[in-house]
Order: structure tokens, then C-alpha cells, then sequence
């Protein structure tokens, strides 16, 4: 476990590196300057700004000197809300994301498993078919799509939920199901079908054979094996719910980490932006890390540090 | 050989290529024409309605289609031509190489690719417009966001293919045919062109119907976030936005939302049971 561990931390770490670098120089090359958005600035002061933000001096020295400061803890000011550090504004933003986020990653688990199990027991029967349309569907709704339609729906005309805003818990109701939908329909299509092929393996004839029943069957035998694929995702899932949370965090007016990476781009704000991609690249890294480590408790035939 | 179902969808989905190429033409509105009627609901006039600018939605969503069906295919195409090529090569030379190859895959799986998407788009817009006015490209300046849409998103969606096709051709390239075209001295381009990539055609066919939906939705999430398709140009993700913009509580347009979101889950739930529909009847052969 702890070379395994200790594996996983040296390979990600270049991972990391070159993702800072990268979103650090982008930004930079990029057109326009984060101090002058409107008019242009006069250059003395200008110059006086980059130096103050580690701005000034080459492409590659001023990567340096960000990347020297991100691993000693620093991740530098933000450039358009001025006197907040880039830390703060994750640190007051991020929580909020993640809460949203693991809601929805709940209830794709926590919706999908069950619908799926129900559809491969179903196996070829109308309902199985009905099952599979619907998960389609829910794939070819858009989060965007989805969001502005149920806030039409359910704030508008039956006033049931709040449209937007942030900070009760009926607020978060609408935002979390429409962050998770789309992925319901992913989770109960892995489902069906890991279920389904592990049905007709060999051990579940013999159990079968031995006159176990069908629910116990389904339950303590198949599922474990079945649900491999769908660990295997869990790692992509968290991936498709943080960019989905920008879509969502815009249509509800939530002031997530979204809102602020987005609006950093549009501002050229290098420091915001780096930052936040690092905070996602450090996230993905570790959702991905969480699933192998699951995999191999699920599957003992696999081992970790092998 | 093809199925009722697959004869059905692929008719449905050439209907809405003909109506996205046909549609245009045939409206008695221009694209951009603008009117007096602001914010009507549908009408004889106006079937489905006008936006705020008194546009007619109908002629709009018809161009709005073009765009977005331009964008994936050919986006959908850059990542066929990509992971195809990438795995092909990764493949058949294995080695030392196919695992420095892999492990680029494995990284670049583990990042916020649309993030980086993001972030390349929005910031080099205007650099590549300004190098291609300054080139003999010069025509296609306007058009710089849409050049670099093609280019992010197609780069967004070759990795499962390069996996897929790699995973292919090791295998294929151990079989005796593979071996007597290289004894009778056929060069390595000619085998992995000639040879091989016939045989993993079907599997690219079948990828290609789920990446074609796939690009679609990233693109209209692009434009639905104002980072992509630009005006005076509308996918129907720009439709859906500005649609999603007008959202209030005492007078909703409910059309300028409703339609749009139509014309995109309709065409995308199609391409994806006709993908699902392939992949089955390929898996029960």
C-alpha cells in the first residue's frame, strides 16, 4: 500500500508540473494584460505592476518564479480582485463546488446502481429496452440544456424551488439533480451491462445450480464483480461533474470555483487561473488514485504496487 | 445486413443534414434580419417564435444546425485522423516507443482536457485571426474561433480511440498475413495502411458514431458558456444561451428555450441509439 502510494505521488508529480506550466505560459502568451482590460495603461506604471506581482523579466523566468512560490505554499494574488490572495478565494470557493459536486456524484451512484441492476434483470424484456432509451436520454440532455429548462419548470411555474442563489438547502436541490443526470444514465448503462455479463459466468451457474436465490444471487455474488467497470469510472465521473459544475455554478449563480475560473480566464488573471487548474489537475489525480485503490479492494486479483 | 432500427435512424439523421443544408435556403427569412416583432411567440409568420432582436428562431436554429453538425464532423473527423494514427503507430512498432506513447495517453486522461480546451480558445483567438490576416489564409480570419474549435475539440476526444486501436493492432500485426506481406517485402506504411487498417474499420465506424454526439455537446457547452462559436455566427448551443438569458420570473420566452433544446436532444438521443444500435448488433454477430 505504501509503495504503491509513494509510486503514484512521484509519477503525478511531473503530471503536475507540466499542467502549472502549461496553464502559467497560455495565459501569459495570450493577448491582452490582466491590469490594463480597459484602457490602455501607461507603461511605467504597468511596469511597475508586473514587477510588483513577479510579472516582469522573461517567459521562463517569471514560470520560474511562479513555480518556485507554488511549492513553497504560495499560489500568488489574484489580479483583478485585488487584496485576495489566489488561496482564499479557493479556500472560500472550492467548498462550496465540492459540496454541489459530491451531492451529485452521490445520486449518480446512488440512482444509476439500482436502475441498472433493475434493467439487467429485466434482460431483453420492453421494460429493459424503455430502461436503456432513458439512459440514452439522460446522456443526450445537456447539463446546460437541463438546468435553464427545470429552473423554467420549478421556479417559474410551479414555484417550488428557489432559481438561484446560494446558501439554503433548497438551493442546492435543483443544481445537484441537474449535475447529475447526465451521469445516472452513464452509471446505469455500466451497470446493466457488467451485470449481465457477470450473470453468465461460470460461478453464477454453480451458485445458481446450488439453489441460491435470484435476488440473494444478484446481490452478494454478482454485484461486486459487475460493479469493477463501473470504479474503473469513478474517476472520469468526478472529472465530467467539475467541468459540469461550471455549466451549473452559471445557471444557478453560484459562487463556486467555476465562476471564478471562468471569469479568470475572460480577465487574463494568470495566477487565479493556474491555480484553479492546479486544484483540478491535484482533484482528478486523486479521484483516479481513490478508484485503483477501490479496484484492487473489489478485485483481488489484482494488486497495487505490482 | 443493417437492421430496421439502424435503416430508420440513419434516414432520420440524413433528414436533418438535408434540413440544415436545404432549410436556409428555403426560409423567406434572412439569418440576421431583424424586426419589429421582438420576443414573439410562435406565429404564422414566425413558426417558432422570434428573440429579442426580432429574429426568426426557426431560420436561425436551421443555421444554427449547420454549425453545429460542421463542428462535429469535423472535429469528430481531427480525432478519428489523430487516435488512428496514434495508435496504428503506437501498436505495430511497440517497444520502448508504444510505452512512451501510452503513458502520454495516461496523462493526458488524467487532465481537465475541456479546462485546457477553455483556456486555449479563449486565449488564442485573436493571435491565430491576426497571424491568418496576414497570410494568404487571409479569407478565412473571421473564422478563427471556429478553426480553433475543430482543432481543441477534435484534440479532446482522440484518446479512447488511440487506446482502442492500439489494443487492435497488437494483436492483428501477429497474424500471418501481417508476416507474409512484410516477408514479401511490403514497406511498413503500405502494411499499416493496406494491411491493417482495414481490418480495424468497423470498430473506427462505430467510434465514430458516438464521437460525432460527443463533439456536438462539447461544443454547444463551449458556446453555452460564450466560449465558443461567436456571433454573428450560432450553434445551438449560442441559441440556447442567449435563450437561457432571458430567463425571468414575470415573462419567460419559453420558446427562445424550449426549441433550440429540441433541435439538440432530439438530434443527439438519435446518434446515440444509432451508435448503441451499431455496437449491438456488431457485439450479437
Amino acid at each position: 500500500m505504501f509503495s504503491f502510494l509513494s509510486q503514484r505521488l512521484v509519477s503525478s508529480l511531473p503530471v503536475i508540473l507540466a499542467v502549472l506550466i502549461l496553464s502559467f505560459l497560455l495565459v501569459r502568451i495570450a493577448p491582452g494584460s490582466p491590469f490594463s482590460s480597459e484602457r490602455a495603461l501607461d507603461p511605467a506604471a504597468k511596469a511597475l505592476l508586473e514587477k510588483k506581482y513577479g510579472l516582469s523579466g522573461s517567459l521562463p523566468e517569471q514560470a520560474l518564479r511562479y513555480i518556485t512560490s507554488v511549492f513553497q505554499g504560495d499560489l500568488g494574488d489574484s489580479l483583478k480582485f485585488r487584496d485576495r490572495t489566489v488561496l482564499e478565494i479557493i479556500g472560500q470557493s472550492l467548498p462550496r463546488s465540492l459540496l454541489l459536486g459530491s451531492i451529485a456524484f452521490v445520486l449518480s451512484l446512488g440512482l444509476g446502481i439500482p436502475l441498472g441492476a433493475w434493467a439487467a434483470a429485466q434482460n431483453g424484456k420492453p421494460m429493459d429496452s424503455l430502461l436503456n432509451t432513458l439512459a440514452l436520454l439522460t446522456l443526450s440532455i445537456p447539463t446546460f440544456v437541463l438546468a435553464p429548462l427545470s429552473v423554467l419548470l420549478f421556479a417559474f411555474y410551479l414555484h417550488l424551488l428557489p432559481p438561484a442563489g446560494w446558501g439554503s438547502l433548497n438551493q442546492i436541490i435543483l443544481p445537484a439533480f441537474c449535475l447529475a443526470v447526465p451521469f445516472v444514465g452513464v452509471c446505469a448503462r455500466l451497470t446493466r451491462t457488467g451485470l449481465r455479463q457477470t450473470l453468465q459466468s461460470d460461478f453464477i451457474r454453480t451458485a445458481r445450480s446450488k439453489g441460491v436465490g435470484e435476488s440473494k444471487l444478484v446481490l452478494l455474488h454478482a454485484l461486486r464483480p459487475a460493479l469493477l467497470p463501473l470504479v474503473a469510472y469513478a474517476g472520469p465521473l468526478a472529472a465530467n461533474i467539475l467541468t459540469g459544475s461550471l455549466v451549473v455554478e452559471e445557471v444557478f449563480a453560484i459562487p463556486g470555483i467555476g465562476q471564478f475560473f471562468v471569469n479568470g480566464v475572460i480577465n487574463r488573471d494568470v495566477f487565479l487561473v493556474s491555480g484553479v487548474v492546479l486544484i483540478y489537475c491535484l482533484l482528478l489525480l486523486f479521484f483516479n488514485l481513490m478508484a485503483d485503490w477501490l479496484t484492487a479492494l473489489l478485485d483481488p486479483r489484482i494488486r497495487l504496487s505490482s | 445486413m443493417k437492421s430496421r432500427a439502424t435503416i430508420v435512424g440513419l434516414t432520420l439523421f440524413a433528414l436533418i443534414v438535408v434540413a440544415a443544408i436545404l432549410g436556409p435556403m428555403i426560409s423567406p427569412h434572412e439569418v440576421g434580419e431583424i424586426s419589429t416583432r421582438r420576443l414573439s411567440a410562435p406565429t404564422a409568420q414566425n413558426w417558432l417564435g422570434t428573440d429579442l432582436h426580432g429574429r426568426d428562431l426557426l431560420t436561425r436554429l436551421l443555421y444554427g444546425a449547420r454549425i453545429s453538425l460542421l463542428v462535429g464532423f469535423v472535429g469528430a473527423s481531427i480525432s478519428l485522423v489523430v487516435g488512428v494514427a496514434y495508435g496504428l503507430v503506437a501498436g505495430y512498432f511497440g517497444g520502448r516507443l508504444d510505452n512512451a506513447m501510452m503513458r502520454l495517453v495516461d496523462i493526458l486522461y488524467a487532465l481537465p482536457r475541456i479546462v485546457l480546451v477553455i483556456v486555449l480558445i479563449s486565449l488564442f483567438d485573436l493571435k491565430l485571426k491576426h497571424a491568418l490576416d496576414h497570410s494568404f489564409l487571409a479569407p478565412l480570419a473571421a473564422h478563427a474561433r471556429l478553426l480553433l474549435l475543430f482543432v481543441g475539440l477534435g484534440l479532446v476526444e482522440w484518446l479512447t480511440l488511440a487506446r482502442i486501436v492500439r489494443a487492435q493492432v497488437l494483436t492483428i500485426k501477429e497474424r500471418p498475413f501481417v508476416l507474409s506481406s512484410r516477408l514479401i517485402g511490403q514497406r511498413t506504411p503500405t502494411i499499416l495502411f493496406r494491411q491493417i487498417l482495414p481490418q480495424i474499420l468497423p470498430i473506427i465506424v462505430t467510434y465514430l458514431t458516438l464521437a460525432l454526439p460527443a463533439v456536438i455537446l462539447e461544443e454547444s457547452f463551449l458556446s453555452f458558456l460564450g466560449l465558443g462559436v461567436q456571433a454573428p455566427l450560432a450553434s445551438w448551443g449560442t441559441l440556447l444561451a442567449d435563450g437561457a438569458a432571458l430567463l425571468n420570473p414575470i415573462e419567460t420566452p419559453w420558446w427562445l428555450i424550449v426549441f433550440p433544446a429540441a433541435a439538440l436532444i432530439s438530434t443527439l438521443l438519435l446518434l446515440n441509439l444509432l451508435g448503441d444500435q451499431i455496437q449491438w448488433e456488431k457485439s450479437s454477430r
